[in-house]
């Protein structure tokens, strides 16, 4: 028998989580005096960060990662000396934060365009395993061409088939972690088999960019199916992400906006949308706007993003919340624009204020990532339906 | 040159140092791997991939000071006679993701993963392992492994596979290619200066160019400079190729020689080699796997040995290595009856995939036909024979045994230490951190506590230049 979870039921209230990435998403937040850009490589700065996110009872932390050097240009490379340049492995720490934390869900970023579906599989479902159940993954295309070049097999893609090779791409993540069923592992000393190997499966998959056999070489892991992420802004991610992942990211300016969105990511798929916003909070609208014009003024430029950037109080976020949330979003990732001080903001002023507003569980989820979300633990695809041997 | 303060490592046959220091003994635990030394069928036996298994294994080994945790990687899963091999334990986690996961839960412990130069690209490898040496503050090591075989290369995007002359060339160009990028950074380019609004002090930092036949690279590399700046190299290649490149750019080799005749002269040899390259004998640290058996004395070591082998070689299992020598299907044999009458069949390996000891049989005739002389004198089935003629374990004696023993072969150069292979899962090291290293600790030839923070320091190993 194939090992199903039963059915969640879907707790009530916006999911919330953060998008960590540096000292914040502010390029100059690192010059806030309660930054700390010499940290950023070391174990300490990202265990303080997840253990804040944590005990803030958000549901997720998702961590940004790149295959080049930060730069504020797309095609090449900045040589800029005043932002915060040079990074670790996301998916490493976040798998350092794990045995370090209890309940929050855990999403590094990792670039699909460069890498191997197989090697990407046994790292998430490995991060799965060290987190008992609260790994998931965002998946993201590189175009940039300076990026091809740090690996110099391919000139770049075209934006639809990068995202051509990501449906590919998690379409073998996803049988990968199928490819061992929940049962083979069955240490039968009588027989002296350690597995059954008619419960392992080779996926096979055979397609323009890559050819997978299979299986893995890591057991199915806790959730089975740790959720897929993607961030869209278009046409061509759309489609991908409604048809590829389970957590879509979305950047819409208004309720508006969040409507036209969700109309566009129309699927027969169970997904959850969440919008993604770079906040900047104070105690009041002043205190907020300054401390945005101080760090723009230390930039030279005004900040913006392709998400809202929203300057304010976590009331006033709390409001453009609940509109966004009648307009039918499942929840947030919100952009710290700097850290720890938006992070601490929506810790200690956001969520108790969306708690009041009926907006947030009253108790933090906990489960698996997947069961917070309100997913059961799915079948396994190569397993006979319902019969066993 | 040994740094100031340290040791010098200079030290006659006898073990001593001019300073009276004893000679160290170096010493790391592997993980168990995915083979039939593993025993599965044991009542102590657990997860091989729960993380909990992890943390056992590798918090008894910082607790009893150890140099380094290791673990082995295989990228597919073995098969043998067209099916996967189901005999052994199977499965593993990413060894990236649980060796940063146990940067977390250890202090000064080295982490050691087995990294493949074949499927992997140089800037993934090099940024996984600078982020893996910044998370334990220095603890990173890298056993360059180089398995090239088509058979695996059906899991990946670079699914072709490389001839045989090509893979040292590959690995080398690769492990070049990976040092320029960690290279890249010096380690004092961020500042970080909030007054002035200076991040980095050189614009270029990071900037890299390789082109060479295997890699035609060029940009800037991600993440600063690392506190060891490159990972410990290990490496295990035992063919001529394999100890040359060690010689020339590994910092530790691992090593199956664990005899000590073996040792002896594998040891001279690679040592040998290292002139060759403007290298001291130091800089070169010699590992074997050890496998062991422990008892309250030899007697019941000796008994205790046996019993592990025969949970090793089970009747199927015997059947399955026999033909891996045999090189054909003899699934229509009696484990508990004679060998087959028949020679195995000469050529490539066809049998078995997925598996570099098959691939290092030169002479299976022979070896065969040393195995029936065996099995008529001493009136063996197969699966006694096979019992037999599977390795005893490297050290098997009371903890007094085998800490004289393993003493005797570092001062006498057979050795710089050992890579313990335990066979129980997670468990496996516990009766040798409370039994052998208090007696090694109280003749002054192990450490009682770490001196350093990074492993290149519990090598004894250079700064690098």
């Amino acid at each position: 028998m194939d090992r199903c979870g039963p059915e969640v039921p879907l707790s009530p209230g916006l999911f919330l989580g953060v998008a960590l990435d540096g000292t914040g998403w502010h390029p100059a937040s690192w010059r806030e005096d309660a930054a700390r850009p010499t940290e950023l490589l070391t174990a300490g700065y990202w265990t303080d960060l997840a253990r804040t996110a944590e005990a803030a009872e958000l549901d997720f932390l998702t961590l940004e990662d790149s295959l080049g050097l930060q730069s504020s240009r797309a095609a090449f490379h900045d040589n800029r000396v005043d932002l915060v340049r040079g990074r670790l492995d996301a998916v490493m720490i976040a798998a350092l934060v794990a045995p370090l934390t209890q309940r929050i869900g855990l999403i590094p970023s990792v670039t699909v365009t460069h890498t191997e579906p197989f090697h990407i599989s046994k790292a998430i479902a490995t991060l799965d395993y060290v987190s008992l159940g609260r790994a998931g993954v965002r998946v993201q295309v590189s175009a940039r061409p300076h990026e091809a070049a740090h690996f110099g097999r391919r000139a770049e893609l075209e934006a639809d088939d990068l995202f051509g090779e990501a449906a590919d791409y998690v379409e073998v993540v996803r049988g990968l972690w199928d490819s061992w069923e929940d049962d083979a592992e069955i240490r039968d000393v009588a027989a002296g088999r350690f597995v059954d190997r008619s419960k392992l499966h080779y996926i096979d998959f055979r397609g323009r960019w890559f050819n997978v056999k299979g299986p893995a070489i890591t057991p199915r892991p806790p959730q089975a199916q740790p959720p897929v992420m993607a961030l869209a802004h278009s046409k061509v991610p759309y489609r991908f992400a409604a048809a590829h992942a389970d957590l879509v990211l979305v950047t819409p300016t208004d309720a508006g906006d969040v409507r036209r969105i969700l109309g566009e990511l129309e699927t027969a798929r169970d997904i959850r949308v969440l919008a993604d916003v770079v906040v900047f909070l104070a105690a009041s609208r002043p205190e907020a706007e300054e401390r945005k014009q101080r760090l723009d003024d230390l930039f030279g430029h005004t900040y913006r993003s392709d998400a809202l950037v929203f300057t304010g109080t976590p009331t006033e976020l709390s409001d453009l919340m609940a509109g966004w949330a009648d307009a039918g979003i499942d929840g947030f990732r919100l952009r710290p624009g700097s850290l720890p001080s938006d992070l601490d903001a929506i810790g200690n002023g956001l969520v108790p204020l969306l708690r009041a507003r009926g907006l947030f569980p009253e108790v933090p989820r906990s489960g698996t990532l997947r069961a917070r979300f309100g997913w059961p633990r799915p079948a396994n695809r190569f397993a006979d339906s319902g019969v066993t041997a | 040159m040994a740094p100031a303060g340290q040791p010098v490592r200079g030290f006659g046959r006898d073990g001593m140092s001019t300073n009276g220091r004893r000679r160290q003994i170096h010493l790391a635990a592997h993980f168990p791997g995915v083979n039939n030394i593993t025993v599965w069928s044991d009542p102590e036996a657990g997860s091989h991939i729960d993380f909990s298994s992890f943390v056992h294994m590798a918090q008894t080994a910082e607790r009893a000071k150890f140099d380094f945790f290791f673990l082995a990687e295989g990228l597919r899963l073995r098969e043998q006679g067209g099916q996967i091999y189901d005999l052994d334990v199977m499965g593993r986690p990413d060894t990236f993701t649980v060796l940063a996961a146990l940067a977390a839960v250890t202090d000064r412990l080295g982490l050691a993963g087995t990294i493949n130069s074949t499927f992997n690209e140089p800037y993934e490898v090099a940024r996984q392992f600078a982020t893996l040496d910044h998370l334990s503050g220095g603890r990173a090591a890298w056993n360059v492994v180089t398995s090239w075989d088509a058979f695996t290369g059906e899991n990946f995007r670079r699914a072709g596979f490389l001839p045989l002359d090509q893979r040292y060339r590959r690995a080398e160009q690769f492990l070049l290619t990976t040092f320029e990028l960690l290279d890249s950074w010096r380690g004092d380019e961020i500042i970080a200066d909030k007054e002035a609004g200076v991040f980095l002090t050189d614009p270029d930092a990071g900037a890299f160019a390789h082109r060479d036949e295997l890699f035609d690279i060029a940009g800037r590399f991600n993440t600063p400079r690392s506190p060891q700046g490159r990972p410990v190299v290990l490496q295990a290649g035992d063919s001529d190729e394999g100890r040359e490149f060690a010689a020339a750019s590994s910092d530790a080799i691992f090593t199956r020689h664990s005899g000590y005749s073996g040792g002896r002269s594998f040891y001279d040899d690679v040592k040998g080699r290292l002139a060759r390259y403007g290298r001291q004998p130091d800089d070169l640290v010699v590992l074997p796997a050890a496998t062991f058996v422990l008892g309250d004395t030899d007697a019941e070591a000796e008994e205790l040995s046996r019993h592990v082998r025969e949970q090793q070689v089970s009747g199927p299992t015997a059947i399955k290595l026999l033909e891996q020598l045999w090189n054909r299907d003899l699934s229509a044999y009696d484990p508990d009856g004679p060998l087959p009458e028949f020679d195995p069949v000469a050529g490539e390996n066809t049998i078995s995939l997925g598996r570099a000891s098959v691939r290092m049989n030169k002479d299976p005739l022979g070896t065969a036909a040393k195995w029936r002389e065996l099995a008529e004198a001493k009136h063996l089935s197969i699966r006694q024979l096979m019992i037999e003629v599977s390795a005893r374990q490297s050290f098997i004696g009371s903890a007094r045994t085998v800490a004289d023993t393993m003493e005797r072969f570092v001062d006498e150069r057979a050795c710089d230490g050992f890579i313990l292979v335990p066979h129980i899962t997670p468990g496996g090291l516990d009766r040798f951190a409370r039994e052998v290293v208090p007696l090694l600790q109280e003749r002054g030839a192990f450490r009682a506590e770490y001196e350093d923070t990074t492993l290149r320091d519990h090598l004894g190993l250079a700064p690098l230049p």
